[in-house]
């Protein structure tokens, strides 16, 4: 499997004096599926945008498969979008929707409908052929636009967005399905969403990107446990961030002292420099432990609990510890609001849930 | 009384829609209807001589027409001259509106007003105008004679078919300009990036995609220039001199100089049942044409 199959070489894309992508670069593994994932304006489509055609980088390069494509229009690149509006021509019926991308291919009859039939049997849209794009769901019109791009059998398949318009059970459905499909067919896949929980629960690799540039570029469960920076740990699930400050080093571990909290050893893997005040401790609401008595964890803090918010299959608990001057957030699958009397609990953290990080 | 129309109105859908149409149907009655009512029947009747008609019905007016070699030919220079007026507003106000709908990011108002400038004088004005460039004396002679480019003043500018298309072009492109820009713009730019991802060549993309999504603009700008322009009267009149004459022009002279008021109104029907075929049958080709392209 190709390591490097699209690479990105010091990419920037500037619009004025707005830097939209500046100087990004990283490789994209044959066969994965890769997202880009980050707010809204963080540059994450017009990058995909750079890599269909659409634009133009203003610096750096790309290649495909080893072939430079960077100056190439978009009908002779290797690649095929799906839109976030799906963009299926509302002139012409789902049969030559599809076979619209197929005609400069230079197939013969037999094979066009060959690819026609296979690919409507891979989104399962048999049946459909004769209706136009005003007489499909969302989620219909999704799977046509799969369709129209994965039966040009690109090397690379792009993804805008793709199930930003359907309601939340049809995209978990979608999700499942786009996963499963991309497995079948061992495309290339390069997705981009806003949606972290879409992004974690599909890709192999993420690349969290925002401001223009990569901010970490990991598999899903590394982003989730490991954040490389403060706007990752932030971004990426839901987090509370304590002020903190580095004392001594211990191998690779570091002495820390927590405001208001006192000295702790935790662990440092992004090798924070000792002596440092410049740096947040971050604790998921779900690594911590919300009890009615006391625990004998590494860190137990009477609290009060001051307002809660049932989620279903979870509640979540917005405390106040005597001593720290902030709301901390605490998840439970075992308590409820009703759990506790006079809103009193106690709050317990193990060390090896703490994230240090350096502020920016 | 009261109380039954109000049950009837709040009951049938029907009688709200005719009770808020009924100023609009009580116009086009009076002013559409009626006149059009009395065309027909004067064009069964019989002008017997100046000042007396004979009101016996008869088809004969309309065979009269077809008899007379220079109306027929007036007919179909009518339908020439417009055909050719819609053809050349076509052709440049297209590329015109694609310009502003696709590349222009800033102001398309601003432009679209700019484009209809000329529209906020009167059309007698504009007609006017081209006759004070066209004519002998005009800007477009007198520049040439005194760049010593021509000994004579060009004759050919003025009084002739040319002159005519050339004012009717200018006269109504802005009206072609408005539905075919609105057509344009509505096309999602999506689209054209989806039909160009999808391996095709920016003039396939046109073709295949941009002209086909457009094509109820171009329908409605035809029909918008074609229309008018047939039955146009003043500027044949004023700029077309005896070459550039149109149908319409002896249709007037009908119901005045000539006074054969059957004559005229039998013209003028033929010339209507004209216009709505050409109509019928852009309509119909250019769907055809739609499903063609694709």
């Amino acid at each position: 499997m190709n390591e490097n199959f699209i690479q990105i070489n010091g990419i920037s894309k500037h619009f004025g004096n707005v830097k939209a992508v500046d100087d990004v670069s990283f490789s994209i593994k044959e066969g994965e599926f890769f997202s880009l994932l980050g707010p809204s304006g963080c540059g994450k489509t017009t990058l995909l945008r750079l890599l269909a055609g659409f634009e133009y980088p203003t610096n750096g390069n790309l290649l495909i498969d080893g072939s430079d494509i960077t100056a190439l229009p978009p009908d002779k690149r290797p690649t095929n979008m799906v839109f976030q509006n799906y963009a299926i021509f509302p002139h012409i019926n789902v049969e030559q929707n599809i076979k619209f991308g197929l005609r400069k291919l230079g197939l013969t009859d037999d094979e066009i409908k060959k690819r026609v039939d296979d690919v409507l049997a891979l989104v399962k849209l048999e049946g459909y052929e004769e209706r136009f794009s005003g007489q499909l769901s969302g989620g219909q019109r999704q799977r046509v636009a799969l369709a129209r791009a994965l039966v040009r059998q690109p090397k690379v398949l792009l993804l805008d967005e793709p199930l930003g318009a359907l309601d939340k059970k049809l995209r978990d459905e979608m999700q499942l399905e786009l996963r499963t499909l991309q497995k079948e067919i061992g495309i290339t896949f390069v997705f981009v969403t806003h949606d972290q929980q879409e992004a974690i629960s599909m890709s192999d690799r993420v690349a969290v990107m925002s401001e223009g540039k990569i901010q970490q570029l990991s598999a899903p469960n590394e982003l989730y446990k490991n954040p490389e920076n403060i706007f990752v740990s932030d971004f990426i699930g839901e987090t509370n961030f304590l002020k903190a400050s580095t004392k001594s080093k211990d191998g690779d571990q570091i002495n820390v002292a927590i405001e208001d909290l006192g000295d702790f050893k935790v662990k440092n893997n992004l090798n924070i420099p000792e002596n440092s005040s410049d740096v947040v401790c971050s604790v998921r609401p779900e690594s911590m432990m919300i009890s009615r008595d006391k625990s004998d964890w590494d860190i137990c803090l009477e609290a009060k609990i001051n307002q809660t918010s049932y989620l279903g299959e979870m509640t979540r608990f917005y405390v106040e510890v005597s001593g720290i001057n902030k709301v901390i957030t605490v998840s439970s699958q075992h308590f409820d609001n009703q759990s506790f009397e006079n809103n009193s609990c106690f709050i317990s953290i193990s060390l090896e849930d703490i994230s240090l990080l350096q502020k920016k | 009384m009261f109380q039954a129309w109000r049950n009837l109105y709040s009951k049938s859908d029907n009688a709200k829609a005719y009770s808020l149409l009924s100023p609009a149907l009580f116009l086009i009655i009076l002013v559409m209807l009626i006149p059009m009512a009395l065309m027909l029947s004067f064009s069964s009747f019989t002008q017997v001589s100046m000042m007396e008609i004979d009101f016996t019905p008869t088809f004969q007016r309309y065979i009269d027409f077809f008899e007379k070699s220079l109306l027929v030919s007036l007919l179909i220079k009518s339908v020439k001259i417009s055909f050719i007026v819609t053809l050349i507003t076509l052709l440049t106000a297209y590329p015109v509106c694609y310009y502003i709908a696709f590349y222009v990011k800033k102001n398309k108002m601003l432009w679209l007003v700019l484009l209809t400038l000329p529209f906020w004088t009167s059309y007698l004005l504009r007609v006017f105008s081209w006759k004070i460039i066209l004519g002998t004396k005009g800007v477009f002679n007198s520049t040439l004679l005194g760049a010593g480019i021509i000994s004579e003043p060009l004759t050919f500018l003025m009084y002739s078919e040319e002159a005519v298309i050339i004012t009717l072009t200018h006269a109504w492109a802005a009206f072609a300009l408005l539905p075919l820009y609105v057509s344009l713009e509505k096309i999602d730019f999506s689209y054209i990036e989806a039909a160009r991802d999808l391996g095709l060549s920016k003039f396939e993309v046109f073709w295949k995609v941009t002209f086909p999504l457009s094509l109820p603009g171009v329908i409605g700008a035809i029909l918008i220039i074609f229309i008018p322009t047939v039955g146009d009267y003043v500027t044949p009149a004023l700029i077309g001199g005896t070459e550039g004459r149109m149908l319409s022009n002896m249709i007037q002279a009908y119901f005045g100089k000539i006074n054969n008021i059957p004559l005229g109104a039998a013209s003028a029907t033929i010339m209507l049942t004209t216009v709505i075929l050409i109509t019928a049958i852009v309509s119909y080709t250019t769907k055809r044409l739609t499903q063609r392209l694709s």
